[in-house]
């Protein structure tokens, strides 16, 4: 029994990480038809904020944490200042080159500026922890994962249901000039989007170093791989999909873990991306898929 | 209050609109006619700033041509796009609001809302429901509704009435003079011809890119020669 909380809370653990990341994807893509490679360094970013924060001598996780977001926001908005507006009006295969670009010159940038290797950012240390709730052993750290991945999510919920910019952001999805013709700046709401796509990459920064203890320059590239992939497999620009996509994801790695004996735990993603593979011969548009239009998207 | 000088627009090779001149006065009602494929929409778009457009474009004695469509919307010009472009996944209510975005006066926005539910009733009974889930009347009377949101003192209406019942278009020209009368400037592209010179108060009749006429809509209604020639059926 105890064991089964465990795992259970493991896959919401994974699968609230996978859904953030998956979310900051959807959202840029379903309104700039972008599918954001860079969305890794846009994590990475963000841990090198944290470790920077800790040199210069900022040692409260309390503080390095909203550092860490602040800094996916911002980063998340440069990129698309500097490297995304200017091919805004081309062809899609543009964007998704200027995206590994910026992907390449950020992992190099690191690379020069700080270190090839891992570096430690031991901040988060005292949430490794595991308390007690009734007779069950939890961690501590998944747990606050759990909260803080629901509280983003009914945030952003609230800002795209309430503020006339969230309004904006939907509507953009498949109106972009419409949304123009209200007098609503496109930049801000691509701006908006992208630094809310920050925010969310920010966050899952935050856990996946509590969760390592450390960074290097390759630190986001599998965590957006298995966005990558919760999307795809929740409809690609759905931003439910890409939630659900996530949690699927976690449960379908947990559960491999589990039931794989371990003699074969080299096959482990081998079986997952079969599993998925399948799903996607059922499905092949996605679970929760919407067509995207996005005739209306040029000037 | 709006004045066009020879403006032109191109798509790649293609020459959609061939230095087009028009001039609207404050509180007209003017009609833009012409055949598929004429330059109507690429003309309106052109003043919306939607398209990228050679030549001027004069609006409340003000340079607007290089301005991008948000800053035109934001001095009063705006445009209710041909086949309506409601905002499909937002509620009724949604889309109003969105179409209020750039008001800053919280009541004033909520007397309009008021204003168009009781201009079309049967928005306020859909108010909750998703704008694609309309029929293409209440759409086109939401497109409506959503323009008018902004205060638009100049309003380019594309094709208000495509797709609709003949009943519900006649009922569409009343809506359209009433925000005539309301004190909005018209500019309205339409194939319904004779619906549309029985409302307005002038017209111009383009094809293939040039405007080959401009007068009264009286007169052109009786101009059985220019109504063969550009708008016959
Ligand atoms: N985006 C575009 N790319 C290429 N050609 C275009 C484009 N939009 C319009 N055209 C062409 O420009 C010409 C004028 O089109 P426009 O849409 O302005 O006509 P219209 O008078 O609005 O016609 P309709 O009554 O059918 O709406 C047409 O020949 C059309 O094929
Ligand atoms: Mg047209």
């Amino acid at each position: 029994m105890d064991y089964a909380i465990q795992q259970g809370l493991n896959a919401l653990a994974f699968g609230s990480e996978y859904a953030l990341i998956a979310l900051g994807l959807a959202l840029v893509y379903s309104i700039m038809n972008l599918m954001n490679f860079a969305h890794g360094e846009i994590i990475a970013c963000a841990g090198y904020s944290m470790y920077l924060a800790i040199l210069i001598g900022i040692g409260s996780p309390w503080l390095v944490a909203p550092i860490a977001i602040a800094a996916g926001a911002l980063v998340a908005v440069l990129f698309e200042r500097i490297a995304f507006r200017p091919v805004r009006h081309a062809p899609t295969t543009t964007g998704l080159l200027t995206a590994l670009g910026v992907s390449i010159v950020v992992q190099n940038l690191l690379t020069l500026l700080i270190s090839p290797r891992p570096r430690a950012v031991p901040v988060f240390s005292e949430l490794s922890r595991t308390i007690f709730i009734g007779p069950y052993a939890i961690s501590l750290l998944q747990l606050l994962e759990l909260a803080v991945v629901a509280l983003a999510i009914g945030g952003l919920v609230l800002f795209l249901k309430h503020s006339t910019l969230g309004l904006a952001i939907r509507a953009a999805t498949r109106e972009f000039s419409t949304v123009r013709l209200m007098g609503i700046r496109a930049n801000r709401v691509i701006a908006t989007a992208f630094a809310l796509s920050g925010l969310l990459a920010g966050i899952a920064a935050i856990f996946i170093i509590a969760r390592r203890g450390s960074i290097d320059p390759t630190f986001g590239f599998q965590p957006v791989i298995k966005a990558f992939i919760a999307c795809v497999i929740g409809g690609f620009g759905s931003l439910g999909g890409a939630v659900l996509g996530g949690m699927l994801l976690g449960f379908l790695d947990v559960a491999i873990i589990v039931l794989l004996p371990q003699e074969y735990g080299g096959l482990r993603d081998a079986i997952a991306y079969s599993i998925i593979a399948g799903l996607l011969v059922w499905r092949p548009e996605g679970l929760l898929t919407r067509r995207i239009e996005l005739g209306d998207k040029e000037i | 209050m709006l004045s066009v000088n020879r403006l032109s627009v191109h798509y790649g090779p293609i020459r959609a609109l061939d230095a087009a001149s028009i001039r609207i006065g404050r509180g007209e009602f003017v009609a833009l006619l012409g055949p598929n494929g004429a330059g109507k929409t690429s003309l309106i778009s052109g003043i919306a700033g939607l398209v990228r457009a050679q030549g001027r474009v004069l609006f409340e004695d003000r340079e607007i041509g290089a301005l991008p469509t948000e800053d035109r919307v934001r001095r009063g010009l705006t445009m209710t796009p041909e086949g309506r472009h409601v905002f499909a996944n937002l509620t009724v209510a949604e889309n109003l609001r969105l179409g209020a975005a750039i008001r800053r006066d919280r009541e004033g926005v909520a007397q309009d809302i008021e204003k168009y539910l009781g201009l079309f009733p049967i928005l306020r009974e859909r108010n909750h429901q998703l704008a694609g889930t309309l029929s293409g009347g209440e759409q086109q009377m939401l497109a409506i509704a959503r323009s008018m949101m902004s205060r638009p003192r100049l309003l380019m209406l594309d094709e208000p009435s495509l797709g609709l019942a003949p009943r519900i278009v006649a009922q569409m020209f009343d809506y359209i003079s009433l925000l005539k009368e309301a004190g909005v400037t018209l500019l309205v592209v339409e194939q319904n011809v004779m619906q549309a010179l029985k409302h307005a108060d002038r017209a111009y009749v383009i094809s293939s890119g040039i405007i080959r006429h401009e007068g009264k809509a009286e007169e052109l209604r009786s101009d059985r020669r220019l109504i063969d020639m550009y708008l016959g059926n």
